[in-house]
C-alpha cells in the first residue's frame, strides 16, 4: 500500500496563508536554498532563526537521488561497480574498494596481495585528495580564499597519478572484483614517491596559513561540538567521531585490504569542535601519507587478480561489509539470490548519517556557524541521496 | 532450518552433505576476518557448489540471549559474519537488550530487504557494533506488508534518518517514530520504489505535471 | 587665460581664493582621479589576489588584462536594470545614489599638497567623518528597499558594524589632532617625546594644517610619542578596514555566507555605483590615514635636505632633495621595465600580436610619462602629489593583501573587536596621548 505524506512546508505556507504573524514573531525561518554557495552540493537546510541565534534546522536532501540502489537490481555485479563511483564523487576509489571487497567476501575471494597494497597506495591517495578538497572548501566557507587554490592545485598531482593510471581523474573506477584490472604503469612507484616528497612540505603549507591563524581559530573553535557518546548514538563515524575523543578507526579495528601490514597512527582531537576536525584531517593526510610511503616500499610482486569465473554468480547469502571511506564508516549490504545480478545492493553512506547530527551541532549557534558546521561535516551530496 | 533462510523463492538448497562438505573448507569462526579463498581454484566441481551455508552460531551473547528470549530469535553465522533471525514479536525488546546489555551502542545501519513471493514479504535487517567488543551483528525480522516494525529511535539516533529512507523506499512503517515521512524523494511521491513491483522505468508523470506544470508528464 | 596661468602659480586653494570655477575644474579632476584610481584597484585586486592564490587573473582582455575594468564597466552599462517587484521604488534608486554621494564628497578637503586641495576647511577633518557616516544611511536604505530578508539582514550588519567601528576611529582621530597642538622638539628623541611648547598655530582639525603640524614638529604622528602614535593609528588601520566593509570584517557582504548583503537585488548600473561607493571610501579612509599619521604628501625626512648641490639650470638645492625628487620618474621608468619585461616574455604567436604591442605602447605611454615627470616644472609640482598617492596606493595595497590572508569574521566577533577591544584602546590611547603631552 503506498502513501505519501505531506508536510507543509514552512516557507510555502507562509506564501499560502500569507500569515499576518510571520514577519513579527521573535522566530524566523530562513532557507539556506538547493542552490547556494556554499553547501556542498544540493542540500536544502531549514533554519529556524532568534535573530541571528539558530533555533532548529531541518534538512531537505533527496535533491540528488538517482535511485542508484535501484539500479544496482539490474545490472550484474561488475556492471554496477562504476556506478559505485558516482556516490561520493569525490573519494571514489574508496567507493569502488568498499564494494569490490563486499562481493569478494559474498564470493569468498580474496584478493592477491599485490592487488591488495595497489589498493592502499590509491586509496590512500584518494583519501589525501578527498581531504584536500574539504580543506580548500571548508576554508572558504569561513572567507579564507587562498588554501582553496592551493589545495586544488595540490590535488592535480594525485588527480594526475590516477590519470595515469586508470585514465580517469574523478569517478576512477580503479579496481575489479577480485583485484584489480589494470597493472602498474612504468614509474608508478617513481611517481607515488615523488608525490609523497612534493606534499609533505604542502601539509605544512596549508598549517601555517591557518592553524594559528587568529581569525581562524576564532571561527572554528568552539564550533559545532559534538561529544564522543552523542557521536556514538548518532551513528557519527570518521574524523567527526575521531576528533571527539574516540579512538576508532575500521583500518585498525578491523583491518581489510592490507592495512595489516602498515603501521599509523590515528589522530584524535579532544574537544569535538570544528577546529578539532579540522586538525585530524589534517593528521590524517600526514598518517596517508606515511602507509603509502610504506606501501610502496613493500608491494609484493604477483597477480593482480584472484581467479573469479566470469560470470559472477555468488551463493545466496548476504554479507555486510564496510570500510573506512574519507567520510567516515562506508557499508555495503550485499544480498545475492545466486543469480548474475545482486538482488539488493544497501549502501551505508557516512554522510547521511554524519548529516543527522547537524541539528545538535547548531542548535544554538550562530548562523554564520551553520556554515561552518556544514563545512566540516564533509558531507558529499551524491553519498547522502545516492 | 538453516536453509530456510533465504525464502523459498531461492534455488534448491544445497544437500546436507555437500553443505557440511563446503563448510568443512571454511572454519565458520565467530568474528572477525575473512575466511582465506580456497574455493574458486576447484575445476569441474559437482553440480551447483552452493557454497558456503549459514551455519548456527554459538557465543556466550547467544545463550544469554535465548535465555531471555527462547525460541525466538534463531542465531546464525555465514562468511564469519553473524545475524540473528528473530520474531517481530520479540525484536523490540531484543534490540533493547542488545543496547543494554550487550554494548551495541552504535546503529550501524537499518535496512529492508523486499520479496514479493514470500508470505512475509520484508526482511528489516538492524546492523548494530560495538564499540567496546569490536563486534558487528545483524538483527533480521521479517514482517507482512500492512505489519509495522518497531522503530529503534529511541535506542539509538542514527536511526532516525535510516528508518525514514526504509519508508520512504519500502513503505514500511516504523512504531515509535518521531517523525515518519519521505526523507529522499519529494514530499507527494506517490509508490515506494525498491520495492520489486515497482518498474525501474516508471516514471512519476503525475508529480511532473502537478509540480513542474508539463502536459504530457516528461 | 591669464588667471589659468595665475592659478598654477599661486599658492592657496580654490576654496581660500573664493574661485568657483577653478574649485569646479579640480573637483572634475579629482572626480576624474578617483575613477581612475577604482578602475585601477579593480584591476589590480583581481590580479594580485590571483597571483597570491597561484593563479594569473584577467590575463585575456587586453594584455595582461590591463582592459578588464572596461569591459567590466562595459558589461556592467549595457546589463538589464531590475527592480523587485515590492521594492520601495524611490528609496531603491535613491541608495546608491546617497553611497556615492557621501563617499565622493569628502574629496573635497582631501590634501593632495599644501595647495592642492579644492578647499581647505577648518573643520576639515570632522567634515570627512561626518560625511563619511552618511554612507551608513544609504547601506540601510539599499537594504530596506530591497523588499527581501537577506539584503535587511545584511544591511543591518553592516551598518551596525560600520557605526561601531566609527567610534574607534574617533576615538584615533582625535589622538593624532591633540598632537598637532605642540610646537615639536629638536634632536632625535625631542623630535618624538617633545612638546616644544603649544604650536603658534594652534591645534586643527584642517587636513592641510595637520599636515604642516607634521611638517613643522618634523616627525610623522606615527612616530611621536612612541608608541602611542603607533597605537593610534593601527586603530584607526583596523577600524578603517571594518569601516568599508573589506576582508576580514567582509561578513555582510560575503558570497558564502548566509545572507549576500545589502546590494543582493541591485545589478547593472545600480551595482556598480556601489563598488564604486566602495573603492572610493576605502580611498577616502586611507587618505584619512596618510594624512593623520604618515605625513600627508612629506616625503620621507622632509626635514632633511642635505648639502646644496647645484646642477646648471636643473636643480639648485639640496642633495638629498634632489634624490627624492627623482622618485616619481623613477617609479614610471620602473613600471615601463615591468611592462617592456612582460613584452619580452609574451608568447610569441601571431594571435597575441595586438596585445604584445599594446603592452608595448602601454609601457612606452609610462616611460614617456617618466621622462616628462623629469622635466622641472613638472617635477617640482608633483612632489607632493606623488608622495601622497604612493602612501595612499600602499593602502591600497594592502587592503587587496588583507583579502587575499585572511578568513572572515563572524559577526559577533567583529562586533566584540569593535566594542570591547577597539575602542578602549582608542580611548586609553587618547588619555595617553593627552597626559604625555601635559606633561612632557
Amino acid at each position: 500500500m503506498s502513501e505519501s505524506t505531506t508536510r507543509t512546508d514552512p516557507i510555502l505556507a507562509f506564501e499560502e496563508k500569507k500569515d499576518p504573524t510571520f514577519l513579527d514573531a521573535t522566530e524566523l525561518v530562513l532557507n539556506m536554498g538547493p542552490q547556494h554557495p556554499s553547501t556542498h552540493g544540493v542540500l536544502r537546510v531549514i533554519l529556524k532563526l532568534d535573530g541571528e541565534k539558530v533555533l532548529g534546522t531541518e534538512c531537505v536532501i533527496g535533491y540528488l537521488h538517482r535511485g542508484v540502489e535501484k539500479i544496482a537490481e539490474h545490472r550484474t555485479y561488475a556492471m554496477f561497480n562504476p556506478y559505485v563511483d558516482r556516490m561520493d564523487y569525490v573519494a571514489a576509489v574508496s567507493n569502488g574498494l568498499g564494494y569490490c571487497e563486499a562481493v569478494e567476501k559474498l564470493l569468498n575471494v580474496e584478493a592477491p596481495p599485490r592487488a591488495q597494497y595497489i589498493r592502499v597506495i590509491l586509496t590512500e591517495l584518494n583519501r589525501i585528495a578527498s581531504h584536500q578538497l574539504w580543506l580548500g572548501t571548508h576554508a572558504l566557507d569561513i572567507g579564507a580564499m587562498t588554501p582553496l587554490f592551493y589545495t586544488f592545485r595540490d590535488r592535480e598531482e594525485v588527480l594526475k597519478i590516477f590519470e595515469r593510471y586508470c585514465g580517469a581523474r574523478l569517478t576512477t573506477h580503479s579496481f575489479r572484483i577480485g583485484g584489480c584490472q589494470y597493472e602498474t604503469y612504468e614509474g608508478f612507484e617513481q611517481d607515488v614517491k615523488k608525490f609523497c616528497d612534493f606534499f609533505e612540505p604542502k601539509i605544512d603549507e596549508y598549517e601555517q596559513l591557518l592553524t594559528t591563524n587568529r581569525i581562524w581559530v576564532q571561527r572554528t573553535k568552539g564550533v559545532g561540538i559534538l561529544s564522543g557518546p552523542d557521536c556514538k548514538a548518532l551513528g557519527v563515524t570518521g574524523p567527526v567521531l575521531r576528533a571527539s575523543g574516540v579512538k576508532w578507526d575500521l583500518r585498525k579495528a578491523q583491518p581489510y585490504a592490507a592495512y595489516k601490514d602498515f603501521e599509523f597512527e590515528i589522530p584524535t582531537g579532544q574537544n569535538g569542535d570544528t577546529y578539532d576536525r579540522y586538525l585530524v584531517r589534517v593528521a590524517e593526510m600526514r598518517q596517508s601519507l606515511r602507509i603509502i610511503r610504506q606501501a610502496v616500499e613493500g608491494i609484493p610482486e604477483g597477480a593482480i587478480m584472484a581467479k573469479i569465473p566470469k560470470v559472477l554468480k555468488p551463493p545466496v547469502g548476504e554479507i555486510y561489509h564496510s570500510i573506512e571511506a574519507p567520510k567516515g564508516e562506508l557499508g555495503y549490504f550485499v544480498v545475492s539470490d545466486g543469480s548474475t545480478q545482486p538482488y539488493r545492493v544497501r549502501v551505508r553512506p557516512p554522510s547521511f548519517v554524519n548529516l543527522q547530527a547537524l541539528n545538535k551541532m547548531v542548535i544554538g549557534g550562530l548562523v554564520a556557524d551553520v556554515v561552518a558546521v556544514i563545512g566540516t561535516l564533509d558531507i558529499v551530496l551524491g553519498e547522502v541521496d545516492r | 532450518m538453516a536453509d530456510e533462510t533465504k525464502g523459498s523463492d531461492q534455488p534448491a538448497p544445497p544437500k546436507p552433505s555437500e553443505g557440511a562438505a563446503a563448510a568443512s573448507e571454511k572454519p565458520a569462526a565467530p568474528p572477525a576476518a575473512t575466511p582465506p579463498a580456497a574455493k574458486p581454484a576447484v575445476p569441474a566441481p559437482p553440480p551447483k557448489p552452493a557454497g558456503p551455508v549459514p551455519l548456527p552460531w554459538e557465543s556466550e551473547m547467544v545463550t544469554r540471549l535465548r535465555q531471555r528470549f527462547g525460541s525466538g530469535l534463531q542465531p546464525f553465522t555465514y562468511l564469519g559474519q553473524n545475524y540473528v533471525i528473530a520474531d517481530p514479536s520479540i525484536v523490540a525488546q531484543m534490540l533493547q537488550e542488545l543496547r543494554d546489555e550487550e554494548q551495541f551502542d552504535y546503529c550501524v545501519d537499518v535496512t529492508a530487504v523486499h520479496y514479493p513471493k514470500r508470505e512475509k514479504q520484508f526482511d528489516v535487517v538492524w546492523v548494530l557494533y560495538s564499540f567496546p567488543r569490536n563486534q558487528r551483528v545483524r538483527v533480521k525480522t521479517m514482517i507482512a506488508e500492512a505489519e509495522s516494525a518497531p522503530s529503534a529511535t529511541a535506542l539509538w539516533e542514527s536511526a532516525n534518518w535510516l528508518e525514514r529512507e526504509v519508508f520512504d523506499m519500502f513503505g514500511l512503517r516504523f512504531d515509535g517514530h518521531p517523525d515518519l515521512r519521505r526523507i529522499l524523494l519529494p514530499d507527494g511521491w506517490k509508490g515506494h520504489p525498491l520495492r520489486k513491483d515497482y518498474g525501474i522505468i516508471q516514471q512519476d508523470q503525475e508529480w511532473v505535471q502537478i509540480n513542474l506544470g508539463i502536459e504530457s508528464g516528461q | 587665460m591669464q588667471s589659468f596661468l595665475e592659478y598654477l602659480k599661486s599658492n592657496v586653494t580654490p576654496g581660500q581664493a573664493g574661485d568657483p570655477l577653478w574649485a569646479l575644474i579640480y573637483i572634475l579632476i579629482i572626480f576624474g582621479g578617483v575613477s581612475l584610481v577604482v578602475m585601477s584597484m579593480n584591476w589590480l585586486e583581481r590580479k594580485a589576489l590571483a597571483h597570491m592564490q597561484v593563479r594569473l587573473g584577467p590575463m585575456r582582455v587586453g594584455p595582461h588584462g590591463l582592459l578588464q575594468p572596461i569591459a567590466d564597466a562595459i558589461k556592467l552599462f549595457i546589463k538589464e536594470d531590475i527592480i523587485p517587484e515590492g521594492a520601495d521604488k524611490l528609496v531603491f534608486w535613491l541608495a546608491p545614489v546617497v553611497i556615492v554621494i557621501a563617499a565622493f564628497t569628502v574629496y573635497i578637503v582631501v590634501p593632495f599638497g599644501p595647495t592642492h586641495a579644492v578647499t581647505d576647511m577648518n573643520i576639515g577633518l570632522l567634515f570627512m567623518l561626518g560625511v563619511a557616516s552618511l554612507a551608513t544611511l544609504g547601506v540601510i536604505m539599499a537594504g530596506w528597499a530591497s523588499n527581501s530578508h537577506y539584503p535587511l539582514l545584511g544591511s543591518l550588519r553592516s551598518s551596525a558594524q560600520m557605526v561601531s567601528y566609527e567610534i574607534a576611529m574617533g576615538m584615533a582621530v582625535v589622538s593624532a589632532v591633540l598632537m598637532t597642538s605642540f610646537a615639536g622638539g629638536s634632536g632625535f628623541l625631542g623630535e618624538i617625546y617633545g612638546t616644544g611648547g603649544a604650536n603658534p598655530a594652534g591645534g586643527t582639525l584642517s587636513m592641510i594644517g595637520i599636515v604642516r603640524a607634521q611638517e613643522a614638529q618634523h616627525i610623522w604622528f606615527v612616530f611621536k610619542f612612541f608608541p602611542l602614535g603607533l597605537i593610534a593609528f593601527f586603530v584607526f588601520a583596523v577600524a578603517m578596514v571594518a569601516e568599508t566593509n573589506r576582508t576580514p570584517f567582509d561578513l555582510p557582504e560575503a558570497e558564502s555566507e548566509l545572507t549576500a548583503g545589502f546590494h543582493t537585488e541591485y545589478s547593472g548600473l545600480r551595482w556598480s555605483l556601489f563598488m564604486l561607493g566602495e573603492y572610493a571610501a576605502m580611498v577616502a579612509v586611507s587618505s584619512i590615514a596618510v594624512t593623520l599619521w604618515l605625513g600627508g604628501w612629506l616625503r620621507p625626512f622632509s626635514s632633511w635636505h642635505g648639502p646644496v648641490i647645484t646642477l646648471d639650470s636643473y636643480w639648485q638645492g639640496g642633495a638629498v632633495d634632489f634624490v627624492f625628487s627623482l622618485f616619481p620618474a623613477l617609479l614610471f621608468f620602473f613600471l615601463a621595465l615591468v611592462g617592456f619585461l612582460g613584452v619580452v616574455r609574451m608568447p610569441k604567436h601571431p594571435l597575441f600580436r595586438v596585445q604584445t604591442w599594446g603592452l608595448a605602447a602601454f609601457a612606452l605611454v609610462l616611460g614617456g610619462i617618466g621622462v616628462v615627470l623629469l622635466a622641472p616644472p613638472v617635477r617640482d609640482r608633483v612632489q607632493d602629489i606623488f608622495w601622497f598617492t604612493a602612501k595612499v596606493a600602499v593602502f591600497m595595497y594592502l587592503y587587496i593583501w588583507y583579502r587575499g590572508t585572511f578568513p572572515r569574521y563572524r559577526f559577533d566577533q567583529l562586533m566584540r573587536l569593535g566594542w570591547k577591544f577597539m575602542i578602549p584602546t582608542g580611548i586609553a590611547v587618547l588619555i595617553a596621548t593627552a597626559l604625555v603631552g601635559v606633561l612632557a
